[in-house]
């Protein structure tokens, strides 16, 4: 046997062996199909490569912004489109109120026995997500504006009002505040923070009836009015992208803004090194008198669909369990997220959503008519900041459409 | 035509419309006057990463009997076309009667969704569609008038609003007129006030809106009136041209009354497609100062909780509605018809 045949045949014994190992990886997960819906960013793409290389040829992922408007139709068909949506605690709810995903207890008791208990969702008792990943909105700011204006790091939004006041007034930045407060669900999302800080209550307790026509509504409404006095102008259309993009152009001081968007305003690309080597960020502000942070927690998590089989339901399970091990956590996947597994190590980035957890915010509610005042709040609150009609007539009439959306899904009488 | 041969001939198409028009607005019709069921909440305890809460969940079990027993949902008549998201009968008729004045109940009623969003999707179609038509016709005339070896680039141009992708048109528009897009600098240097923003400003935007609608629709209005022209009679044209009518005269004498009918089909056409305005306002984002009907559903449906009955409440209401406003040009059609004949 000549050299060259030797070699060839070496490579191909290599070959093979390698199939070998890799044919022997997909019986990990079974032979049932696994088909995930999801939100389209870094964390999300990692874990979801890993769970199709688990699950194999047939596997398919569909990551898309608009997963919240697929999920439910793609699940409610019988057998299911989709065997896993990716969610989030705003976006479980819709899955569970129309009963198109399946608890997870005797699966866990069968393949999860790794997953730490603090990443297991649990409703009423029922296992129903796991949850790979933390997410809350804390206050980025730019360390060299405030040590030119002498301030601290403000730690409530009054502190946030007067270092805007003494930025502009010293002439530095014009519009020093920055937010996403496109009407819609960033307003409505903004409103939900600062709600809570104010120690507010969505709902009487126990009911659907909604209370946020109160002292502290228009205390929350009052200070997102005076912080917009400091932003641009077209505050009103500006989502998370837009005011990401304002800052990575050095015309915003202090936001606040979305853990899982940080990274990108710390990174090299995209602004002048003045403005990403100067972007920090802490932990929640509050507002008032109450010591409460106004921000939400979020969870980011897997579900298993009902309508599939138990096969399907089995490998889905086995899949998305290796999407989130600690295996898939190296030193590029590290700092995409806070992650949940037992061996994350904090990065400078996920200092706020850290210091949320620390301070005690509460979690976004999952509450099943949440979403209904979610969007009543979006499409109400613009009045008011464009000084068309009063707090009270706002909060009156958030609560109003509130009232006839859930009377349509059967929530009130 | 025999009747039999008559039916067989349109069977096809009756078929089709049956299967892709009717049925689907029957369906619409349908959802409308359910709503759902009633959804029996109980209290329970919700853990995760952040510890336990208290909370409320939907009783599952105790509501699939229910989705059981009536599969469609509650019935709810006319329920949810007078509840205050939509019609707002009983808020409506209470500001009738509180309010002092007419400019107190005006604003009481445009604080409603439905009507404020029927405000500005009137002033749209009141605005946009005789703009186009007018527009529409003088670029056609122009285009007529060039030198013919230049008519096909020009027609191009004229063909170009149409061929961009709307919602790119209308993308590229927003950022030209950011307060730091060029447009957007430009009216701040011309009206002196640096913080002029387009995007702030209900009047400015609603303006935006519909330069942007007038100009995405002025190539569907020039190209039919152009292929009209090309059909006028040259006899009758140069018959007014020996008789000494001006250029003006001709226009207005012969090519005009030639069109009219068209004019009727443009303004059909216009009509129903500015009464669904909703791209615009998408990539606007102008939903802080301008709703229109199309929104509301469009809301409706891409909220966390879908609300499908309201959306074909509203649907059904934008058919009536469409229906009432093009009235007056289906009679008008249909007298011209019965003259005819």
């Amino acid at each position: 046997m000549t050299l060259m045949k030797k070699l060839a045949l070496g490579t191909a014994l290599a070959a093979l062996s390698t199939t070998t190992a890799f044919a022997a990886g997909h019986a990990d997960c079974g032979d049932g199909r696994l088909s995930i819906i999801g939100n389209e960013f870094p964390a999300i793409q990692t874990v979801a490569a890993a769970a199709v290389a688990c699950a194999g040829d047939g596997a398919e992922s569909n990551l898309t912004a608009d997963h919240q408007s697929l999920n439910l139709p793609g699940m409610t068909g019988n057998p299911a489109e989709y065997t896993t949506a990716i969610v989030a605690n705003s976006s479980i709810v819709a899955l569970i109120n129309d009963d198109v995903i399946r608890p997870l207890d005797d699966l866990v008791a069968e393949y999860g026995q790794d997953i730490p208990k603090q990443q297991l969702i649990t409703v009423d008792g029922k296992v129903m997500a796991v949850a790979f990943m933390a997410n809350s909105q804390n206050l980025v700011y730019r360390a060299d504006v405030l040590e030119q204006i002498g301030m601290d790091v403000p730690t409530s939004y009054e502190q946030v009002l007067e270092a805007a006041e003494k930025i502009r007034a010293e002439g530095i930045m014009q519009n020093p505040v920055g937010g996403a407060y496109a009407a819609g669900w960033n307003l409505a999302q903004e409103f939900t923070n600062m709600y809570l800080g104010t120690g507010g209550q969505f709902f009487k307790p126990g009911t659907a009836e909604v209370s946020i026509n109160n002292a502290q509504g228009v205390e929350a409404l009052e200070m997102m009015k005076a912080l917009t006095a400091y932003m641009n102008p077209d505050y009103l259309t500006h989502d998370s992208n837009a005011t990401s993009a304002e800052w990575e152009a050095g015309n915003v001081a202090l936001m606040n803004m979305w853990g899982s968007r940080t990274g990108v305003l710390m990174d090299t690309e995209g602004s002048a090194p003045e403005v990403y080597e100067n972007t920090m960020t802490s932990g929640p502000l509050t507002v008032g008198d109450s010591g409460r942070p106004a921000n939400t927690l979020w969870w980011d998590g897997w579900t298993v669909a009902k309508n599939i089989s138990d096969e399907d339901a089995a490998t889905t399970f086995k899949a998305m369990a290796a999407g989130v091990s600690p295996d898939i956590l190296n030193d590029q996947t590290m700092d995409q997220a806070v992650w949940l597994m037992p061996n994350f190590e904090p990065q400078p980035v996920n200092t706020g959503v850290l210091a949320s957890v620390q301070a005690g915010s509460t979690p976004y509610p999952m509450v099943p008519f949440q979403g209904l005042l979610h969007t009543a709040l979006g499409d109400n609150i613009a009045d008011f900041l464009q000084g068309n009609e009063s707090a009270e007539q706002t909060l009156a009439d958030i609560e109003a459409a509130y009232t006839a959306a859930a009377k349509e899904k059967g929530f009130l009488q | 035509m025999k009747h039999k041969t008559f039916f067989w001939f349109v069977f096809p198409s009756v078929l089709l419309m049956i299967a892709f028009i009717a049925l689907p607005i029957v369906s619409v019709i349908t959802q409308s006057l359910y709503s759902e069921h009633e959804q029996v909440v109980v209290v329970v305890e919700n853990c995760g990463p952040f510890g336990c809460t208290e909370s409320t969940s939907v009783d599952q079990e105790a509501t699939a009997a229910l989705r059981e027993a009536e599969p469609l949902g509650r019935w709810a008549g006319f329920g949810i076309y007078t509840d205050r998201n939509h019609l707002a009968i009983d808020e409506v008729a209470g500001a009738w009667v509180n309010s002092d004045g007419m400019p107190d109940f005006w604003r009481t009623l445009m604080n409603l969704p439905f009507y404020s969003a029927m405000a500005f999707t009137l002033t749209y179609t009141a605005i946009v569609t005789p703009m186009t038509i007018i527009l529409g016709f003088v670029v056609a005339i122009v285009v007529n008038s060039v030198a013919r070896s230049l008519r096909g680039p020009t027609i191009f141009l004229s063909l170009l609003p149409m061929i961009v992708t709307p919602l790119v048109g209308a993308l590229i528009l927003f950022w030209m007129v950011d307060a730091r897009g060029i447009l957007g600098t430009a009216l701040q240097w011309l009206a002196n006030d640096p913080n002029l923003s387009v995007k702030a400003s209900t009047p400015l935007m609603w303006i935006m809106l519909m330069v942007y609608g007038t100009w995405s629709s002025i190539p569907f209005a020039f190209v039919v009136y152009y292929a009209g022209l090309q059909t006028v009679n040259t006899d009758t044209l140069e018959a007014a041209m020996i008789d000494g009518a001006s250029r003006w005269e001709r226009i207005r004498y012969v090519v005009i009354p030639h069109l009219m009918p068209l004019t009727t089909f443009i303004a059909l056409i216009q009509l129903m497609d500015n009464f669904r305005v909703f791209e615009p306002i998408i990539s606007f984002q102008a939903q802080a100062h301008a709703r229109s009907l199309s929104i509301a559903i469009f809301q409706d449906l891409g909220g966390e909780t879908r609300l499908l009955s309201s959306a074909a409440a509203t649907s059904v209401l934008t058919i009536i509605f469409v229906a009432i406003l093009l009235s007056p040009v289906l009679v008008r059609t249909w007298r011209d018809f019965g003259k005819q004949r």
